[in-house]
């Protein structure tokens, strides 16, 4: 059996690691901190956390403040409320003047479960790609998230991470992982066609190829885990080398993964491609597991999408 | 002689510059440029420890221009601080060029944070102060908000995370002239009584002419004496001051200065000199 982590843990984690070594990280919270873990970066550094209240905007723009000063920002809510309600002042404040300031999102996607469509952020990542000078990072699970929010933290300018509540099966081995930012991880080979997949989705990818060997078809298994800047050289040689690919996200199809992986295969090595993802509808309050079934986001739709795929080569 | 000569001469070359660079960009805002030419004068030659030779100095004072429209006071400043060449602005709002129609920290010396989008520069200006106090650094951070900009919702937010972090090391200044785009403030949403709701938000107020140098100075002395709290410095001021045909215009809010108006609007401020 998998071992499930929450990648908000590794977060909170990885908070605690970054403050220890480095006195310019202040973590920001917008009074949520038990739930997107900076608690775990308050206890240890009480003098560096700072919480805005229920104030989204300031959460951003006092950032952004602090950034100007050298200081290395970690800004966190939930994924809807940093990117929907913050979104100018991201624009504005951070991204323009390219300030050192993290935007570390929780409860992103579906998977938030029972709180509802209203707290499902299925736009961020789309919202977060289309504003220059963004570094826009969906980790797959807890090994991820955590090297991700260390190198963000090396990385001078703005990042948004995007991360999740429920549990997800840790995919990576920790011994032995290198997470660059920008850079795609081939996770399995296969000739037939490929899964470029991102998030949650990277472990149904992975149980979808599975299956397909069953039936004799070899996938090719990729993990994105920057959306921006996304990396061509790794989806262009898929598509060569499969000739057919598959897009996997916990988001909107609409301007997320799927839209990236398109606009790099339209402009370079155009090839039959499905996307598998939320497809344009609000969510649902439900169990997060149940609510990736209603939606369509399992390992059994992917083989759908893997054999339709390949039947248009 | 008379008190802040000096400084009444640098505010009216400040606002020749003004009218100069808008009628050269033939876009721009005078109006809320030339209402706070007396608080950035007394806040650029006399008050803030700055060096226009490291415009990035870690120790320096602040200044936000929240409403960020008014760039061309600050970018009037700068030059004659020193921070850049006076030619600079006659380039005002050019393609390829320094100074952009709202103030850009990335592309010109001197400019502490990129604005324009009202509403913001509380919120950064409050993580500057912060940031000061965390590092025990002794810099002030200022702010130059608009009166029609405390519409803005983030104002409030900001308001009340100053006061409950105790940021006693930040003065900001209320541009009080009473107008914006489509007219007085207290017919298109009334902000008033403004004085009261910082109070109630847990500031330190203060009421001046925003006109007159002794009155802002006696201001942001005793700002930097409060211990426990923030200050704002409410400055009645008039829109469009020092051009007869522009004060209390709102027609000037956003509007460029012709030939004829400009050399008429220089005649009044004392000639091109």
């Amino acid at each position: 059996m998998t071992k499930k982590i929450a990648t908000r843990e590794a977060y909170g984690e990885a908070l605690k690691e970054l403050g220890k070594n480095n006195k310019d990280i202040v973590v920001l919270d917008a009074d949520l901190s038990k739930s997107t873990k900076t608690a775990k970066f308050k206890e240890e550094y009480p003098e560096r956390f700072i919480n805005v209240g229920i104030a989204e905007q300031n959460l951003i723009g006092t950032a952004a403040g602090l950034a100007t000063a050298g200081k290395i920002p970690f800004a966190s809510s939930f994924a809807m409320f940093a990117t929907g309600r913050a979104f100018e002042i991201i624009r504005n404040s951070v991204a323009y003047p390219k300030l050192n300031v993290k935007i570390a999102a929780t409860h992103a996607g579906i998977t938030v479960g029972e709180d509802g469509a209203s707290h499902q952020a299925l736009e961020d990542i789309s919202i977060m790609r289309t504003i220059p000078n963004m570094v826009v990072i969906n980790p797959a699970d807890a090994v991820e998230a955590k090297e991700a929010v260390l190198k963000a933290a090396e990385y001078n300018g703005p990042v948004y991470i995007r991360l999740g509540r429920s549990k997800v099966p840790v995919i990576h081995d920790e011994n032995n992982y290198e997470f660059e930012i920008g850079k795609g991880i081939l996770l399995e080979d296969g000739k037939d066609a490929t899964i470029i997949a991102t998030g949650v989705m990277v472990a149904e990818a992975l149980e979808a190829r599975n299956k397909l060997a069953e039936e004799g078809i070899d996938v090719r298994v990729i993990d994105i885990h920057t959306i921006k800047p996304i990396d061509k050289e790794i989806i262009i040689n898929a598509a060569k080398e499969t000739g057919a690919i598959v897009t996997a996200e916990e988001h909107n199809i609409i301007g997320g993964l799927g839209s990236a992986v398109a606009e790099v295969l339209a402009e370079n090595q155009p090839v039959p491609m499905e996307r598998v993802g939320v497809k344009d509808v609000f969510g649902q309050s439900g169990k997060g597991d149940e609510l990736l079934e209603v939606y369509g986001l399992t390992a059994e739709k992917l083989v759908k999408a893997v054999k339709n795929v390949i039947k248009r080569k | 002689m008379e008190k802040h000569q000096e400084l009444k001469k640098i505010a009216n070359t400040l606002r020749k510059d003004i009218i100069k660079m808008i009628n050269a960009a033939s876009s721009g805002h005078p109006g809320g440029s030339l209402s706070a030419c007396e608080i950035v004068t007394a806040l650029y030659f006399k008050e803030m420890k700055i060096d226009p030779q490291n415009p990035n100095w870690e120790d320096r004072d602040r200044f936000v221009l929240s409403k960020g429209h008014g760039a061309p006071v600050l970018y009037a400043a700068l030059a004659e601080k020193g921070y850049f060449q006076k030619e600079e602005l006659m380039k005002l709002r050019k393609v390829g060029e320094m100074l952009q129609g709202h103030p850009d920290m990335k592309g010109t010396p001197g400019v502490d944070m990129s604005t324009g989008s009202l509403g913001q520069g509380l919120a950064v200006a409050n993580g500057m102060a912060l940031a000061g106090k965390l590092d025990n650094k002794d810099y002030r951070v200022y702010v130059l908000l608009g009166d029609g900009e405390v519409q803005e919702g983030m104002i409030w937010e900001a308001a009340m995370f100053a006061a409950h972090n105790r940021l006693n090391n930040l003065t900001v200044f209320l541009d009080h002239n009473g107008l914006q785009i489509d007219g007085k403030n207290r017919e298109v949403m009334n902000i008033e009584p403004i004085d009261k709701k910082w109070e109630a938000f847990g500031w330190h107020v203060i009421k001046i002419d925003g006109h007159n140098f002794e009155e802002i100075f006696k201001a942001i002395e005793e700002s930097k004496g409060v211990k426990d709290r923030p200050t704002i410095i409410i400055a009645n001021t008039v829109k469009g001051k020092g051009v007869s045909f522009m004060e209390n215009k709102v027609g000037w809010h956003g509007s460029a200065p012709n030939d004829e108006e400009t050399e008429k609007a220089l005649d009044e401020l004392g000639g091109e000199a």
